[in-house]
């Protein structure tokens, strides 16, 4: 081979690696990025962490198995009505008919509808534990929604046993139209219930939390706990900026702002909820 | 009260009727005294008239009725509480540093019963609606309305509400001081009191806003009026992504009295005179205090724990799912 064959192997070699590395498939979401702080994890590193950006403490969304996980001690966890499905009652179609976006829904995120509800323990104590589900059409509350925490609450109100919501919801389920509504009634009938057994029920707050969960069980916790700058608010920040057309403050909306305004107990990074909770509940065991 | 010196406002679908009308009037006004072929001739147009009013009216779109209630000259809270109590006292203030004008409260007497009412309230034109903020509470309205719904139940008061809002303030101000907060131990507290309340949607009942005070034993809506889990605007731009498509959102959502009786949302549907409420304050009062006073007899015969057992129930149905 004379020097001057020496590029053109070199430039074929190169072709062929190319080639080849198009041929390894790479599993997605092996690495993430973080959406904060832009750190580049291994996905294993970020679960271990609960989802948590080790560098930056950034909250990434966490699903509602992986939050079972996360606080119920191993093995304790039952289901309740994981058998309840959605319908259509208003025949709702907007750029696709509502019945097929649940069905495509439920096959994307493996679950049956936004709330996840159940009976486990944590470090031992009994608790009622409710998991709203964001991936689930933003974690929207129709009447399946409404429905499993009504029965959540007074399951734990007839058991006398504390309840906690894990909340993460844009909201109503406009395509359930008035129905959706009234689960806010529904689940705040409930829970008052609970509140004259004199009863323990907490709610975390997760991002986002915004609309009729907010205006409902979610800020009706005897005490309410929020993860660090999450998203809770009534109404949406563009609808507010664009009735008063002025700038908002860069925290408006986020735990912080509303535990300055008095209307969180707690801020906890999701790292430290389960011994939080756990710590909580063990101060309102009765001296008897 | 209409106000003289400002014209009606004519929705679209009302300008056939509106110059009909008016034809009607010149004719009358033209036609010479005591001819009887021709005073038949204009009462034959006059019938023909409210046949195609009645027509219009019965099959209005539910964009078209949210138009409609949405006029400011139907009748708001403080038009209705003059003909439908005896006598009445508005009441102020949350305790906590203000006063809504949007929520309006008092005491009063209806038909001999002690009674607590509650309302949204609109303005009539820019300026008044502007000091009402077009009915949209602030929190401070709803822990108006709380406190005075507890001193209701204190004193053994049946409580009366009345949603007529586009829904709660959205603000600064309102995310500041809690408008979630506010409207959830609203819902949650009405289910406490044991005394019997009834809500009448006489206009626009805007989601969370109108259910902060529209937990009741007995729920009425008003023919015309529409119930929303969200403005059809607002629904199209989120849905639709374009809000050009409220049309189709307002069908879609489901939001007039007689598909809400169905759903079992409202329990009765309060005739309207022709032309809706606007067109006659007085009958529409007269309809509403009527309606009011049987709904409060029949819950009056309940006992405290019956009545809420019985709201409970009544919320507790609410819903539409499999189970497998």
């Amino acid at each position: 081979m004379s020097l001057s064959n020496w590029p053109l192997k070199k430039a074929n070699s190169k072709a062929y690696n190319i080639k080849s590395t198009k041929q390894i498939t790479i599993p997605d979401g092996l690495w993430v990025k973080c959406f904060d702080c832009g750190l580049l994890m291994y996905s294993k590193v970020l679960k271990r962490n609960l989802k948590v950006c080790p560098q930056c403490s950034y909250h990434f969304q966490a699903s509602s198995n992986e939050r079972i996980d996360q606080l119920i001690d191993q093995g304790s966890w039952e289901p309740m009505d994981a058998h309840l499905i959605s319908t259509d009652p208003l025949g709702f179609k907007d750029q696709k008919l509502y019945s097929q976006r649940l069905k495509d829904t439920a096959v994307k995120t493996g679950l049956q509808d936004a709330v996840q509800t159940g009976v486990g323990r944590m470090d031992g104590q009994k608790v009622y534990l409710g998991i709203m589900d964001f991936r689930f059409m933003g974690g929207s509350m129709g009447s399946v929604v409404g429905e499993k925490l009504t029965r959540l609450v007074e399951k734990a109100t007839q058991e006398r046993l504390p309840a906690i919501i894990i909340c993460a919801s844009g909201g109503a389920r406009m395509q359930e139209g008035m129905l959706s509504l009234m689960q806010m009634a529904k689940i705040s009938s409930a829970l008052e219930m609970h509140k004259k057994e004199n009863l323990l029920y907490i709610s975390v707050l997760t991002s986002p939390t915004t609309g009729g969960v907010t205006a409902s069980f979610a800020m009706l916790g005897d005490l309410i706990i929020a993860e660090p700058k999450a998203l809770i608010a009534f109404a949406g920040r563009r609808v507010i900026e664009q009735t008063i057309k002025e700038d908002l403050p860069d925290n408006f909306q986020s735990s912080e702002y509303l535990f300055e305004h008095g209307f969180l107990d707690l801020i906890v990074p999701r790292t430290q909820l389960r011994s939080k909770l756990i710590q909580i509940l063990y101060l309102h065991t009765n001296n008897d | 009260m209409i106000t003289s010196n400002r014209k009606l406002t004519v929705p679209d679908f009302m300008r056939p009727v509106a110059e009909l009308e008016s034809q009607v009037t010149e004719l009358k006004r033209l036609a010479p005294k005591n001819d009887k072929v021709i005073e038949n001739k204009i009462n034959r147009f006059q019938d023909q008239l409210t046949k195609l009013q009645k027509k219009i009216f019965s099959s209005l779109t539910p964009l078209q009725r949210l138009n409609l209630v949405r006029q400011s000259e139907r009748p708001t809270t403080l038009d209705y509480i003059p003909n439908i109590l005896d006598e009445w006292i508005e009441l102020h203030g949350d305790r906590g540093g203000a006063d809504d004008p949007a929520l309006v409260g008092g005491i009063g007497k209806i038909d001999g019963h002690s009674i607590v009412f509650i309302g949204h309230q609109r303005g009539r034109g820019t300026k008044e609606n502007v000091a009402r903020n077009f009915g949209m509470p602030a929190p401070g309205g709803y822990r108006k309305a709380l406190r005075l719904m507890k001193h209701a139940n204190r004193f053994g008061m049946p409580i009366l509400t009345f949603i007529d809002t586009p829904g709660a303030w959205a603000g600064l101000k309102a995310e500041e001081l809690g408008q979630g907060e506010a409207i959830a131990v609203n819902l949650r507290e009405m289910f406490s009191f044991e005394v019997p309340i009834i809500c009448t949607i006489i206009g626009e009942g805007g989601s969370g806003g109108a259910l902060g005070i529209g937990i009741g034993d007995s729920i009425i809506m008003l023919e015309y009026a529409v119930y929303t889990v969200a403005t059809p605007e607002a629904c199209a731009a989120i849905l639709w992504k374009n809000s050009k498509e409220s049309l189709a959102a307002a069908e879609a959502l489901k939001i007039t009295s007689h598909d809400l009786k169905v759903m079992g949302i409202v329990d009765e549907i309060l005739t309207e005179p022709i032309g809706g409420a606007q067109a006659d304050h007085q009958s529409a009062s007269k309809y509403l205090r009527e309606e009011l006073i049987k709904q409060l007899n029949i819950l009056l015969r309940l006992n405290k724990s019956q009545l809420k057992t019985q709201r409970y129930e009544k919320f507790r149905k609410m819903g539409a799912f499999y189970e497998i």
